[in-house]
């Protein structure tokens, strides 16, 4: 196997609370790698957005990575120094978060934002980045380029606000870009569209691609392998196929289950019953065991590890092993 | 065939979103206006969920708040098994309103932070006077328990809840007067898909047992095709088509009903290949001429442009489309 570009190793993320130290991402690793979309699904308060907010280094304080690596492309990230880390962000690592409003400045042209970002990233002078700059509108397709940089963020709609917040993340070639729920606050005819382009672009540029989102469908059209987390761990890990059709653990199976879709109608739903627990009372042993409808003795009291259970497929349950089900 | 238990027609409202009277005059501009939603018209028949679909801004909210009167329709007519429903009219509003009530979107906005379940739950009663007070508590109780929730729950405040759990509260709030017709506005979209599949089979359970009539308003088309029998689709707030849930996912007539099918992801992976979607939602206050939807529209003709195409019936049921049927009515 090719070394990996990112590579996450038993990431631990705590926020001290009043009523003691609360674990909101325990043990998470994970690699990607050069060219590879890793889509990244759970609900909310699974750590989701914490995990990609850990590998920039934006943890807001009190919160912070309290055990665990970082490595991006052999380099160790989650120790550099903030001025090291901002250098990293931005150039080697690019960001595409849920609400392009708030990821754009109001008060500055889109002209204003993607030569600075250029600039602070490229030796480029102010003409060549914004010449840069035109030529990375026009490829996310905003239609005249040349004349509408020099618009400020109110004057595009929400689908356009996004397609610039792309070009703003792919602005200094960025080995990896994370794209935190990116189509979320977008009308459905419009995030085909996003989703698209981002696959497209990255793809183009060689740029591999962490998408987190609580959308299945979005994950099964655009990533090649797909982490679920759970509760702040990691409960399944493996090619997107292999975890949509036939997934290991019970709680990918119920969220599958729960997802009504097109084609055939259920008369009713799968339902997980209960709530993920709040991160102050997670259960002890497996994380999912008073939702599970299989769990044994076992589970109740020791938390099972990411194993394998098929070829790049791994599950964290005690009742998944390699023998079944069979694989398509 | 019976009378239908709801009937709306030509239902239309307009907001006033002029600038003020000053800046007209020194701008010289017009009084502007935007009509969220124009001339719509459908029926539901009791004991069926009916569901608007639509994306951002198509008039799916302003059509549900008109239906329970939280807003005046600026024209059209909408009935109750015949009673025509009239905001000024506070004497058969009151009877109307317990029979119909309203499900919101964000349970974390819809409940009041300050009262207690019981209290929110109790307060239809109250208002409306249904029940005398020593049997309020035992029928908050009994309402907790058909949404799944404990007795002991009244006591508590909606902080306490998970947002599922603050969904159930409102379902609650929502029977306790015993209505026949529930209006639910996005009911799961703030909701995780685990929890919405819970709350979407409740909502069924207590439509089977009830006999509930639902107006179900959404944008996620898996919802509607799960929960629906007929469905409306709205676009820049007019109707473009109606029809069975089953044929209207099987065999879409109007162009935009098709592209909105094709945006929704594969999850089946069945590697049905997605037709690329094209433009954006045009601004609802300077809507194209003729039909809204022909500036995206793959098969758009000359004729698109200038005609407003009306709905008429088609093998499914009605769309409003050129191509679906005789054309327009109102020629330029």
């Amino acid at each position: 196997m090719t070394t990996p570009l990112l590579s996450v190793r038993d990431l631990v993320v705590e926020f001290p609370s009043r009523r003691g130290t609360l674990r909101a991402l325990d043990g998470v690793s994970f690699d990607i790698a050069p060219g590879e979309v890793l889509g990244m699904v759970g609900e909310s308060g699974a750590g989701k957005s914490i995990t990609g907010a850990a590998i920039i280094g934006l943890i807001e304080p009190p919160g912070r990575i309290a055990g665990g690596e970082v490595w991006l492309d052999g380099t160790r990230i989650d120790t550099l120094a903030p001025e090291a880390m901002r250098r990293v962000r931005g150039k080697r690592i690019g960001m595409v978060f849920q609400d392009p409003l708030t990821s754009l400045n109001p008060l500055y042209t889109i002209a204003r934002q993607l030569t600075e970002t250029i600039r602070t990233h490229l030796d480029l002078s102010e003409k060549d980045a914004r010449l840069r700059a035109v030529a990375l509108l026009d490829r996310v397709g905003i239609p005249a380029a040349a004349r509408r940089i020099d618009d400020y963020p109110h004057h595009f709609s929400g689908g356009m606000r996004q397609r610039v917040v792309i070009a703003l993340a792919l602005a200094a070639e960025p080995e990896l870009v994370i794209a935190d729920e990116p189509t979320t606050a977008l009308d459905v005819s419009v995030q085909a569209q996003i989703i698209d382009l981002l696959k497209e672009i990255c793809a183009e540029r060689g740029a591999a691609v962490m998408l987190i989102t609580h959308d299945m469908g979005v994950i099964a059209e655009t990533a090649d392998r797909v982490a679920v987390l759970y509760a702040g761990r990691m409960a399944e890990l493996g090619p997107v196929r292999d975890v949509i059709l036939h997934a290991h653990h019970p709680y990918t199976r119920g969220l599958m289950g729960s997802i009504p879709t097109l084609d055939h109608a259920a008369d009713r739903l799968v339902q997980i019953p209960g709530a993920m627990p709040r991160l102050d009372a997670i259960p002890q042993g497996c994380a999912f065991n008073p939702r599970c409808t299989q769990a044994i003795a076992r589970c109740r009291v020791e938390r099972p590890a990411l194993r394998p259970v098929a070829p790049n497929h791994a599950a964290a349950c005690w009742l998944a092993d390699d023998a079944e089900p069979a694989h398509g | 065939m019976a009378e239908p238990f709801l009937t709306v027609s030509g239902l239309t409202r307009r907001f006033d979103v002029s600038k003020p009277w000053l800046n007209r005059v020194l701008e010289r501009e017009d009084r502007q206006f935007l009509t969220a939603a124009a001339d719509v018209s459908f029926a539901i028949e009791k004991g069926e969920t009916f569901a608007l679909v639509g994306e951002s801004g198509s008039g799916k909210s302003t059509i549900a708040k008109m239906i329970v009167g939280l807003l005046t329709p600026s024209a059209g007519r909408i009935a109750i098994e015949g009673q025509a429903i009239d905001p000024n009219d506070p004497a058969t509003m009151r009877v109307l309103r317990r029979r119909m009530q309203m499900i919101f979107q964000d349970p974390f906005a819809s409940l009041n932070p300050r009262w207690r379940v019981g209290d929110i739950i109790a307060e239809p009663i109250r208002t409306l006077g249904l029940m005398s007070g020593s049997d309020i508590a035992p029928e908050v109780a009994r309402l907790l328990g058909l949404v799944g929730l404990s007795a002991k729950d009244a006591d508590k405040f909606p902080h306490e809840f998970s947002g599922g759990q603050r969904q159930r509260i409102a379902i609650a709030r929502a029977l306790s007067s015993r209505p026949d017709f529930i209006v639910c506005d996005e009911p799961t979209s703030a909701l995780d898909v685990s929890v919405q599949a819970q709350i979407l089979n409740l909502m069924r359970d207590l439509q089977d047992e009830f006999g509930l009539t639902y107006l179900l308003i959404s944008h996620d088309l898996s919802v509607v095709r799960h929960m629906s029998k007929r469905i409306g689709v709205l676009y820049l707030g007019r109707l473009v088509e109606v029809a069975d849930a089953k044929r209207l996912f099987h065999e879409p007539q109007h162009p935009y009903t098709r592209m909105l099918l094709d945006a929704v992801p594969d999850l089946a992976l069945s590697g049905r290949r997605r037709k690329q979607v094209s433009g954006e939602i045009p601004n609802p206050i300077s809507p194209p001429a003729g039909c809204a939807f022909h500036p995206r529209c793959p098969q758009v003709m000359p004729a698109c442009k200038t005609g407003v195409p009306v709905l008429h019936a088609t093998a499914t049921g009605m769309a409003a489309c050129i191509l679906a049927g005789p054309p327009f009515a109102q020629t330029p």
